[in-house]
């Protein structure tokens, strides 16, 4: 409900773009919709990186990492004023001579593990990690004791599947 | 008793369906619950709106509890919240310092001389920098810090006559108690 309301311009800053330039008619509202990748990911300001391999580290960091603001858009994507900020964050810190694990120790101690697309293992979590674990064996279990059930009840009304031909030469 | 097997199979998903839409009606699923309560607020050296060349700073603002609140004139949602911290901010018995956050110092003044200025000490953060040591992602948002200087309780999104009842003035009456 309030999504809308806390501002913050994340796809919809495109849109915005869009429609304040009224001279943008059919063919290039077309383009701009094909190319919505190519604008959007341009609006991601560039940044003097020192080299190329620190680049990549960014990039990679910051697809790891989730917006706060745009909770479905990690840190790389996001088009909210907070991930830009964010990111011009990761940054500093990575001049800085900060280690990935820091950055995202850094981001955790203010943002808590949301920011994290990877959840950690933690008590907090554990139904998260394993629940998927309980319910396989629930389910297992399950299947187990119907199996079991079925084959006693069909020894006991003497329909063994051992017991006697049933091979009459039709299969095959 | 194993023919209604299915149907309780069936049941369970309906409850749990049902949970689901419940509760995410209920709560701000945009909220992220900050790991900065109970812990001391950030340390901060901020100018003041009106006199920049008026530093205000974490240890300033010590020995009386405030309510911190993070507000910008192109957020939405604070002329929303506006009016209510306008009514109910002088009946809750601290300190309103406003936090103006990412906003051009001439916009913020002049949005607060058209709604009225409801705080005691307005701080600026152009840059957002601060706000990130706050955890702020967005506008407005509130934060209750004692006297001491310790996060006591956080809302994000605006406040509300009924978030205020419920939730402030019960945190601000519990800080009241132990105070000395």
């Amino acid at each position: 409900m309030m999504r809308f309301g806390r501002s913050a311009p994340c796809a919809r800053m495109l849109f915005g773009t869009i429609t304040r330039n009224h001279r943008a008619q059919g063919a290039l509202l077309l383009l701009l919709l094909l190319f919505g990748g190519v604008l959007h990911a341009q609006a991601i300001e560039p940044m003097p990186f020192a080299n190329h391999a620190q680049e990549l580290r960014f990039q990679r960091l910051t697809a790891q990492l989730r917006c706060p603001m745009c909770q479905n858009e990690t840190l790389a994507d996001s088009n909210a004023p907070i991930a830009r900020d964010l990111r011009n964050q990761i940054f500093q810190l990575m001049q800085h001579g900060q280690s990935d694990a820091q950055i995202k120790h850094f981001l955790v101690d203010r943002y808590s593990d949301f920011v994290l697309y990877d959840p950690p293992v933690k008590p907090g979590t554990w139904l998260l990690w394993f629940g998927p674990l309980l319910i396989l064996l629930a389910g297992g279990s399950v299947v187990f004791m119907v199996v079991r059930k079925r084959h006693r009840d069909g020894i006991a009304a003497g329909i063994s599947t051992d017991s006697g031909p049933t091979d009459n030469g039709d299969d095959w | 008793m194993s023919r209604l097997l299915p149907l309780f199979g069936f049941l369970l998903l309906v409850t749990l369906f049902g949970f689901g839409i419940w509760w995410n009606t209920r709560h701000d699923q945009t909220a992220i619950p900050s790991p900065l309560i109970n812990k001391p607020a950030p340390a901060f050296v901020l100018p003041e709106l009106y006199d920049p060349a008026v530093k205000v700073s974490k240890t300033d603002l010590l020995g009386k509890p405030y309510l911190l609140n993070v507000f910008a004139s192109w957020c939405v949602e604070c002329g929303v919240e506006h009016p209510v911290l306008q009514v109910e901010g002088p009946t809750l018995g601290v300190q309103l310092v406003g936090y103006n956050y990412k906003d051009a110092p001439a916009d913020a003044k002049r949005w607060l001389a058209e709604h009225g200025n409801p705080y005691h000490v307005l701080l600026a953060d152009q840059s957002g920098d601060t706000a990130i040591n706050f955890g702020v992602y967005g506008a407005p948002e509130s934060f209750l810090i004692d006297a001491r200087g310790v996060i006591r309780y956080k809302h994000i999104g605006p406040l509300t006559p009924g978030v205020i009842r419920r939730e402030l003035k019960p945190a601000i009456a519990a800080l009241s108690k132990e105070a000395p």
